[in-house]
Formats: C-alpha cells, structure tokens, sequence
C-alpha cells in the first residue's frame, strides 16, 4: 500500500488532479478495466472508491488517479512517495465487459477521462475501433490527452471555454458523430450532467451506451446499500452489481441527489482542515 | 449465604447519562452480586438449562464453580464449550436460551421470566475475570498439525471462533477480512455500548497471540480465488462470510436521502467512528425525527444508536420504531427492548411502512404508514401482520433506518461457482461436518443458516474445526 510515485497531472485553482502509483501486487494481479478499489488515507479517514487506471501484475503496481474535490481526495494529493495508504481493497465491481463490439466512441469528462483509458485501451485490444471524445472546463484541466491519442483511432477535444480544441461539450461532439456515422457502443465516465446527456443523446440515435457510476460508498463489498441507483426501477448496488450500467436505464435525478447526501457535512470539515 | 428468592438486579448506567455518550449500559454484577445470584440456583439433578444453550456450555458446573469462589474453574469450564464467555455474556440472547429452560422460569412464555437464573451475568462476571487474570487455556499442539496452514475467511463470531480452536491445535491459521478492521458485525453492527471495543481487541489479540495471523483488506473472491488459498498452500478453509447484505422494504421513496439500511448507519457509526464526526472523517447525517423499522436487535442498536446521536448534537430526542406486529413478536432481547424504552425510544407497533416522501432536494420527511391486526400464523409460527385498509397515516421522519433483516452476502459465492448455495444464497453445507460443495472448504455462521445469533455461529465454527482436524488428521 505504499505510494511509489505521485506525479501532479494538473493544478486547477478547482483542485490538483493527482496520478498515484501505488504498490499493491494482489490487487494489481486481479484488476481488470472498469473495476475500482476502496481506499482509506488514514486511520480516522473515509473510505472512498477510486477506479483502477493502470494494473502491471509483474511490478505488483497498481495506477490512481483523484481529483481534490473533498477532505479525503485532498489529504490524498497530499501524500508523497514512500507514503502508505492506512487502508486498500480491491478490485471490486465487475469489470468492464471487454469484447468486439465494432465501432465504440468512449466519452470522458473531467478526471472521468482516468476512468475511460484503460476501458479505451482493452476494447482497442479486443479490435475494436475507438474513437475518443475528450472534455474538460479548459485546457490546463485536461488530463491523459496523449495516453488516449495512442490507444485510440481517433481523438476529438472540447473545452467549456474554447481554449483547446472545441468550445463546448462532448455531447456536442458526440451527437455530431451519431449524425455523421453509424457506431455500435457508446462508454461514458465523467460528471453526472454530462453521463446523464450522453444517455440522451445516445438514446435519440438508439445507440446502447454505458456509463460507470460514482455513487457514494462505505464497504465498496454490498455490506451496505449506500450506493443504491435505481436501475429501470430497480433498487440496485453500484458496488456489486456495478459500477457500470445501462445508461438508458439509470435514473438520473435520483442519484445526483444522492450523491449531494454529505454536501454540507463536507463544506464543514474542509473548511475546518482548510482544504 | 441465604438463598435469595429474587434475582440480583443488574447495575446499569442511568438512561439519561448513558445516552449522552457510547459506554457500556450494563455495567455487570460485582463479586457479592454474583455470588448471591449463583446461590440461588437449585442445581438440578437433570438441568434444563444447558439443553437451551446452543454450545451446551455446563452451565451447573460452572454456576457450582462460583459459589465455591472457584472463578477459574468456573472460567475453564465455560471454556470448554465456548471460546469467548465476556463476548456472549453480553450479547447472547439468554433470555430465548438457557434462561428459558431454566426450571425458575414460568413456562409457555416466547421467553424466560424474570425468575430465570441470570445465567448471562454469571457468564460474563466469568469470562471477564477471565480476561483480567489472563486466563489462557492451555494448547494441546499435535505434533504432526505445525505443517499445516488452514485459511479463515471473514473475522466475525464463526472465523474468530474457528481460527482459535484450530491454533491451540498447533495448527498455523491465517484469518483475510475483507473490512480493515477485524471483529466483522462484532465491529461494524453491535455497538460500543453493548460490546465494548476492549472486549473484542482483547479477544482479537489472543488469538494473534496464539499465533493466528489476520490479514484485513482481503476480500476472498475478489483479490484472491478460493482456489488460489489452496494453491497458496493452505489445506483447508473455513468461510465464515457472515449475512452481509441489507434488506430493503421495496416501497416508493426508499431511496431518498437519509434513509439507509442499519448495516450502513452502523457502519458508518461503529466501524468508521461517524459519532466523531468531524475528528473522524466519515460523516452520517442525523434527523429531528428518527424512524428506525425492523423490530430485531438491529433495529434496538439503530435506534439507540440514533438517539445519543441526537442528544450529542444537541437535538432533542425523537426516535421512533415502527414494527408490523407486536412486542412480544419482536425478535430483540428482551433486555435491549427494555434499555431501548429506557432510554427515551418510542415504540409504534402493529405499523408498517408503506412508502416515504421527500423535500425538493431529496431528503426525505415523511414517512407513510398503515396500521397493521394480527392474523393467523405464519411460517416462523408468529403471528402474521395483516394491513388495516384505509388505515394509512402519515409520520414526520427526517432520517429513516431500515433495520428489517440481511441476507447473504453474494461476493464470494459468484466468484466461486463450484459453492453451491441454496435459493436464499446461503451456503449449502453437510450437516453433520459443515463441508460446502467443495472438497476441504468448510462453512459457518450466518453465511450457512441464515441470521442467527453469535453462540450459534460459534457452535457451528466448532462443528467446522472439529471436521478440519479429522481431516488433517487422515493427511498424517
């Protein structure tokens, strides 16, 4: 559980996004695409899920990426190499369901993009061709451009605020795409808002598209029910019958609330470690 | 020593005190009061009471032992069935057990009356003089066992259990947990004030004194097979997985903010130290209105648990159970039951919930209820709640905890086709050896017969190490 490298991928006035290499050889040997660990960065600290980005079994190393968007996240991008986390566990949900599909565009918002890299890279690897739709609010946010531009056929950019490739969302560039050409799976990770237009987008054009969710979790192990997600109307757990779900099916408003469940707890105890 | 007719009534703290905080409610019998509660046992010749106690613990024995101030024998006697007297003397629920078979107990009762020995409290003083004289029973090592190595899945009652009684063999036992801390629901359901963390880290260090190596953030099925357990060496394993996974009511409006099972407010509580928030980071939210729904020893310690949340931060206390049929029904110790009334918690019983509606952020704030009659039995024998219709009402409820039962915990079982499990998703298990499906893969506790109580999951961890050591045995 020992940090061997931390490299700062961006500074963002709106927080660090962080890479971790962290040695951990059983979690490394099992983790597949689309699964994630649960971390503690200390012994009075939170458990929190982060997705697997890299897993190198002959190292023994797993790859991180978190964004400092709360206490724990923060304390974590506070942490160096030779740090040991108190706590990790994994690799827990299913992995993604890696086959030829055919024609595949993965959407990636923000530090989602960390989740769809190595999802991007197993279904290049299973033949499929990848076509990237990468956003970030702007330039300096934007994280794993190169890495994605190498397992990808094609890699398109937007920016909220037009400072690098598109001005707009990814949506923008994805419906473009659904207009332009037939294609066969849609994979999406990032913000609530954008997975959540990326469903009605991909719906318009009957397009099957996949999302991974960030639910709220304690045990990450189904112990405890905190990350539920309505499902086609079905009451079902983002840890162990997830994280990835039908897009067209998940319900939306229902977890964006749930998901702002601790946001004034939160505000209260940054403010008290002034993060 | 003058035979008292009446039981020696337990110290407790008061209820307006002990809610302010975490600590221990029974605060046990001292020296005297044991002795005067253990002179009133008749010592029958054919005693009842050890058949109502799951592990058959000799409890005339050891009761015999006390007036004789013979506290150690009294210990090793109790030992010889049961590895953790201080644990079930505070949790076993005696009163549906040995202190209902007790011949003083007035029968055709659902549970003893309060003419039973309280056999728990001597249990308890026992095992606690026990812990405080460091009484270790003695390892009986068999030579031919030290190049064994048997792996233990999960650290609640039925692993810790399993994995001492296989040590004192000489026996080399690895226990993986899945949580980072040991203990299972002894940590992250039962409260502190019920099951003082010294207690279980007492326990827990004996058995690492024994040499048990416990290995927490392991989730087998997930960072490793089963199988690889046995191409790591080990001959044997025992699956003590615990009943991990909430039920829910599956009415509209459960997902709204602020409602959540028991087993993730305990959690977050016991386990994650949420009642220190922000000392400890995990939060858990806390309503004016608190409606816990379950009537089982869950339910007791969610509610409870809820209540010092309210009075530590400053809200005036409102916890409400709701519970479709009756109290005598309820599945709780009596004794929880009655420190939960104590306590301030209010009972609505014959209620059910039927649904739960929200503000515009999603949290929810009320919750609608129907009023339930007793029907004709059911399955479990008790009486079935029947819906009065047009009955409904509604219930001011900020913070909603769903404590109405667990079900098997899959992780494990998926991963691992070849572990047949029945319907529910429990383990399937020989009866008489608890062997699962796969060969030298043993199983106890929760994961096998469905919720029970921790001396049951105990009993059945003992079943399983008896049945290892054979089979270790005919590998010599």
């Amino acid at each position: 559980m020992k940090i061997l490298n931390k490299k700062i991928l961006t500074q963002g006035t709106s927080g660090r996004v962080v890479r971790f290499d962290v040695f951990s050889p059983e979690i490394a040997r099992q983790a597949k695409a689309g699964q994630f660990v649960v971390l503690m960065v200390k012994k009075e600290g939170e458990r929190i899920p982060l997705t697997v980005v890299e897993a190198d079994p002959a190292k023994g190393v797993l790859a991180l990426i978190a964004q400092e968007a709360g206490l724990t996240t923060a304390l974590l991008c506070r942490a160096d190499a030779g740090d040991e986390l108190y706590s990790l566990v994994g690799p827990l949900g299913h992995p993604t369901e890696i086959k030829k599909y055919g024609r595949v565009i993965v959407v990636g918002g923000g530090v989602g993009i960390a989740e769809i890299y190595p999802v991007a890279k197993a279904l290049k690897g299973a033949g499929n061709e990848v076509t990237a739709v990468l956003g970030a609010r702007t330039r300096e946010l934007l994280i794993l451009e190169d890495e994605m531009k190498e397992v990808c056929d094609a890699c398109h950019v937007a920016t909220d605020d037009g400072s690098y490739g598109r001005k707009g969302f990814t949506t923008d560039i994805l419906k473009e795409l659904l207009e332009s050409s037939r294609y066969d799976l849609v994979y999406a990770v990032g913000p609530l808002p954008m997975m959540r237009k990326v469903a009605l987008v991909t719906k318009d054009f009957n397009v099957p598209a996949r999302v991974s969710l960030n639910a709220i979790m304690v045990d990450g192990t189904g112990m405890c029910g905190c990350c539920r997600v309505s499902i086609a109307g079905e009451t079902r757990f983002s840890c162990v019958d997830g994280p990835e779900f039908d897009a067209h099916a998940v319900d939306w408003d229902e977890l964006m609330k749930r998901n702002n469940i601790y946001a004034e707890k939160e505000k209260h105890i940054c403010r008290l470690n002034n993060v | 020593m003058k035979t008292r007719k009446e039981a020696v009534k337990i110290k407790e703290k008061d209820a307006a005190g002990r809610t302010a905080g975490f600590e221990e409610v029974v605060e046990g019998y001292s020296e005297k009061e044991t002795l005067q509660e253990a002179g009133r046992c008749l010592q029958c010749k054919n005693p009842t009471c050890i058949g109502g106690c799951p592990v058959e613990i000799d409890i005339k024995t050891f009761i015999r032992q006390i007036t004789e101030k013979d506290y150690s024998g009294a210990y090793f006697t109790i030992r010889q069935k049961n590895d953790f007297p201080s644990m079930c003397g505070r949790v076993c629920p005696a009163e549906y057990q040995c202190r209902k078979a007790c011949v003083l107990s007035k029968k055709g009762l659902p549970f003893c009356s309060k003419e039973a020995i309280n056999i728990h409290f001597l249990e308890r003083f026992v095992g606690d003089y026990g812990m405080a004289n460091d009484l270790t029973v003695p390892v009986r090592e068999h030579k031919d066992f030290s190049r064994f190595q048997v792996a233990v899945v999960g650290s609640g009652p039925a692993g810790l259990c399993c994995a001492g009684e296989l040590a004192r063999q000489g026996i080399r036992v690895t226990v993986f947990e899945g949580l980072h801390g040991s203990g299972g629901v002894l940590r992250y359901g039962i409260p502190p004030f019920r099951l003082p963390r010294e207690v279980l880290d007492f326990e827990v260090d004996y058995l690492k004194r024994l040499g048990v190596i416990l290995i927490p953030n392991c989730i087998i099925g997930k960072t490793k097979t089963l199988d690889a357990l046995f191409e790591e060496g080990y001959a044997a394993v025992f699956l003590g997985l615990g009943a991990g996974t909430p039920s829910f009511l599956r009415v509209p409006g459960e997902n709204l903010c602020n409602v959540y099972s028991a087993n993730e407010f305990l959690t977050r509580v016991n386990l994650m130290s949420a009642y220190q928030f922000p000392r400890h980071h995990t939060p858990v939210n806390i309503g004016k209105h608190a409606v816990v729904i379950g009537g089982g020893n869950t339910a007791m310690d969610a509610a409870r648990v809820a209540l010092r949340l309210q009075k530590m931060n400053g809200i005036s206390p409102d916890t409400t159970i709701l519970y479709r049929r009756t109290e005598v029904e309820m599945p709780a110790r009596r004794l929880e039951i009655e420190h939960a009334k104590e306590e301030g918690i209010k009972f609505r019983l014959l209620v059910k919930p039927v649904g739960f509606s929200g503000d515009e952020k999603g949290f929810v704030q009320k919750t609608k209820c129907l009023q339930c009659k007793l029907g004709e039995p059911d399955d479990s024998g008790r009486r079935r709640p029947v819906d009065i219709k047009g009955s409904d009402f509604e219930l001011d409820c900020d913070l909603a905890i769903i404590a109405i039962g667990l079900k098997a915990n899959a992780v494990l079982t998926k991963a691992t086709p070849a572990l047949k499990v029945d319907p529910w998703g429990d383990v399937v298990v020989d009866k008489e050896t608890v062997e699962t499906s796969v060969a030298n893969v043993f199983a106890g506790g929760d994961i096998v017969g469905g919720e029970g109580t921790v001396i049951e999951a105990m009993g059945m961890a003992k079943k399983a190490a008896r049945s290892i050591t054979k089979r270790l045995l005919e590998k010599t």
